[in-house]
């Protein structure tokens, strides 16, 4: 029973992991009706910056915590300033085009900023060190045989992911450019009808939706260390916004938590009767069948045309 | 001479089109000029590893041609290929790169999967392939893979190395019965390559081995690990790369897992691996390629007659010394060996041709004493080559990292040939089978 608890324990956390980058597809979808590929390697990008600054900052101030705080700010600078340029370089070049050319315009921005990272910031291994605790905690252990496993660097990673949830549903929901951006998704051209600037408002998306990739950058930077692979954490956050709703934040934390869970359970459980390494394709097989179900996932916005 | 090299950089790609990497072209050939081709990845997940890898390589060539003029005046001519570790691209460079410059001399493709992708092709392109520390390990029969040289150790000896240091650890070999050793691999070919040696020992000495696969590129083990917690195995064996290493390494940390419990295969074990984890990973143990976690000679050299010159490849001349780095050195040190010891056959102070390159790959005979000479002395242990061993040597030694550096930390180690040669045989007899070959008669050449 101790171990099942760990494991689900173990599933939350990861959950909440993938819903931070979750968070950066629906916030993009949410406002431009395109699905953005570029979220993974905006990730790495992101963490790229914070590692490269805060090792700078560090050294200049010879506190770790200015230094980091120094180093988030720079690298919220540097994620604004690259929205700005996808917009001005890429996407005010697209606008009423079909979503599709919007769609693949997102891949060519995924390999610009892969290979530019790397030739700007270089494919080193870099260090994130926010002072997170590493240590293990052993909880009931009276009760259950070497206690119940708990990562303290999780639960903050997830009290992060809860915060920065809330703060988005309520930028969505109650304020006037939440407004103007789910205008925006719902209709381009109506949008722009009515006074809505489409570029400014995609530069806000963008920069929100950098924010939030940077603050998954630093969790997983800190986790994983900063380097290429980064950028594929997003595929595993892939599923999670397919089961939770491409426009729904409540549905991508929903999402991580259910694929967090079903994936650990699926490896730990049935992985050894098939030889193991089925989480990866088990969280899409999931995805999938809520799709049978719910094509719009479990949280997303029904579509309905009238004809 | 003029020898120009680019670093392939990742390409730039508008709206969906591809990421493309560029080579500057190298120098056309001449008669007293050998080409090298060189594949590397200095982009992609496992640059960190790459880089210095690559850097090691060029700057060995660079000390052979400032310090003796190339090989009995034949000066080293090369040009790097950008792989960023990808098959499809590796391929695209071997092609490109085999009929260069008189034909590339051999092709160390420092990839499983590319190996792999070329093994078929070299036969009929009469190259060879050299493979030191990865590959295909039943390669290293010669009488059925003429070509292909997993020169100085494969994985399945590194497998047998590692367990017989475990043993060591545990009192011995007798105290393995009934104890359980998990492999945590890499969900790829390189990852399945040593199952079956390990199965084989398993079975010899009567331990449980619990298979792990980690889905790659290996950033998310909690399954994995919780596994660990749960069964308890003595010992972990890593058979990781790129992030996979410290990942795993973090995980066992997260899960209390001690880290001295761990060995990894040596492209687990360079400090890209665990320099960032630091006092983390203190205590983790890898397997070396020999003893290329030691310093040599060699060094000096490189850091007198590049370095000094201001021709070093890598940013910083600390990177000489380091593992991956001394690893590429190895690795041209033996190119470089092979094209010597094919110019005594073929004619002293003349380019060779692959195929006259192979014979020497096939002859080599490196004792002490030219260790010593070229400043290899203690990195390395004697290597002698045949038309049935294309290995050569397997000696390793166990390195293990204390917090800030690796220490070697094991005396020489060579593999039980009485549990890995059977393996081979079996493995070459069947893609001779497959492949309709007929194995060479070694007994005769």
């Amino acid at each position: 029973m101790g171990f099942f608890i760990e494991t689900l324990l173990g599933g939350l956390m990861t959950g909440v992991l993938y819903a931070l980058i979750g968070l950066g597809f629906v916030l993009i979808f949410k406002a431009s009706g395109v699905f953005n590929f570029a979220q993974g390697a905006m990730v790495l990008v992101a963490a790229l910056a914070m590692a490269r600054f805060s090792a700078w900052a560090i050294e200049l101030t010879g506190s770790m915590l200015f230094g980091n705080v120094i180093a988030f700010f720079m690298s919220v600078a540097f994620m604004i300033a690259l929205a700005i340029a996808i917009e001005r370089l890429v996407l005010r070049h697209l606008v009423n085009q079909e979503l599709t050319t919007l769609l693949m315009a997102t891949l060519g921005i995924t390999y610009v900023l892969d290979g530019l990272g790397q030739t700007v910031f270089g494919s080193s291994v870099y260090t994130i060190d926010v002072g997170m605790p590493k240590e293990p905690l052993f909880l009931f252990q009276d009760v259950f045989e070497g206690g119940i496993l708990l990562n303290p660097d999780d639960l903050i990673a997830a009290l992060v992911g809860a915060a920065l949830v809330a703060a988005l549903a309520l930028l969505f929901q109650y304020t006037k450019v939440g407004r103007a951006l789910r205008a925006v998704a719902d209709d381009h051209q109506a949008a722009q009808s009515v006074g809505i600037p489409l570029g400014r408002i995609w530069v806000v998306v963008w920069s929100v939706a950098g924010v939030v990739a940077l603050v998954a950058g630093i969790v997983w930077g800190s986790k994983l260390g900063v380097q290429f692979s980064l950028s594929t954490v997003a595929l595993r956050a892939l599923p999670v916004v397919i089961l939770g709703g491409l426009t729904s934040v409540p549905g991508a934390i929903l999402g991580g938590l259910i694929i967090g869970v079903g994936e650990k359970l699926s490896e730990v459980y049935l992985g050894s009767f098939v030889g193991g390494g089925i989480e990866v394709w088990f969280a899409y097989a999931l995805a999938l069948l809520v799709l049978l179900v719910r094509p719009e996932g479990l949280f997303g916005e029904k579509h309905i045309d009238r004809v | 001479m003029n020898t120009k090299f680019a670093h392939g950089i990742r390409g730039l790609a508008v709206a969906g089109t591809m990421a493309f990497a560029l080579t500057a072209p190298s120098i056309a050939a001449a008669q007293s000029e050998q080409f090298i081709p060189l594949l590397v990845y200095r982009t992609g997940s496992f640059a960190p590893l790459g880089i210095p890898w690559a850097n090691g390589k060029l700057d060995y060539l660079k000390m052979i041609n400032e310090r003796d003029g190339g090989i009995n005046g034949v000066k080293m001519v090369y040009e790097e290929c950008e792989t960023a570790y990808n098959t499809d691209r590796g391929v695209e460079c071997y092609e490109r790169l085999k009929t260069k410059g008189g034909g590339g001399s051999l092709f160390d493709t420092q990839s499983t999967g590319i190996t792999y992708a070329v093994m078929d092709k070299a036969p009929l392109d009469k190259v060879p392939v050299m493979t030191m520390g990865y590959g295909r390990s039943d390669s290293a029969d010669g009488s059925v893979f003429p070509w292909s040289f997993p020169l100085l150790g494969t994985y399945w000896t590194a497998s047998d190395i590692i367990v017989q240091d475990i043993a060591k650890k545990m009192g011995g070999v007798d105290k393995l019965k009934g104890k359980k050793l998990a492999l945590v691999y890499h969900d790829s070919p390189y990852g399945k390559e040593p199952i079956t040696a390990l199965q084989a020992l398993a079975r010899k000495h009567g331990f449980e081995l619990m298979l792990l696969p980690v889905i790659a590129p290996g950033v998310e083990q909690k399954s994995t690990w919780l596994q660990i917690r749960q069964q308890r195995p003595e010992y972990v064996i890593l058979w990781a790369a790129g992030i996979m290493t410290p990942t795993s390494i973090r995980e066992a940390q997260a899960t209390g897992f001690p880290r001295e419990k761990i060995y990894g295969i040596w492209w687990a074990g360079s400090e890209s691996d665990v320099r960032d984890l630091g006092a983390t990973a203190k205590g983790y143990n890898a397997i070396a390629i020999q003893g290329s976690a030691d310093y040599g000679k060699a060094h000096d050299d490189i850091l007198k007659y590049v370095y000094d010159k201001n021709q070093g490849s890598a940013d910083s001349r600390a990177e000489v010394g380091t593992v991956a780095h001394t690893r590429g050195m190895m690795i041209q040190m033996l190119t470089v060996e092979a094209i010597r010891t094919a110019q005594e056959k073929y004619g002293k102070g003349k380019a060779v041709t692959p195929e006259q390159v192979r014979w020497g790959l096939e002859n080599l005979d490196i004792s002490q004493a030219r260790l010593d000479e070229l400043g290899f002395g203690n990195l390395m242990r004697p290597v002698k080559t045949s038309c049935a061993d294309h290995m050569g040597s397997s000696w390793a030694r166990i390195i293990t990292w204390n917090g800030d550096k690796y220490e070697t930390t094991s005396d020489w180690y060579e593999a039980d040939m009485s549990v890995i040669d059977p393996l081979v045989k079996a493995g070459a007899d069947k893609y001779a089978k497959e492949k309709g070959i007929t194995p060479r008669d070694c007994s005769k050449e």
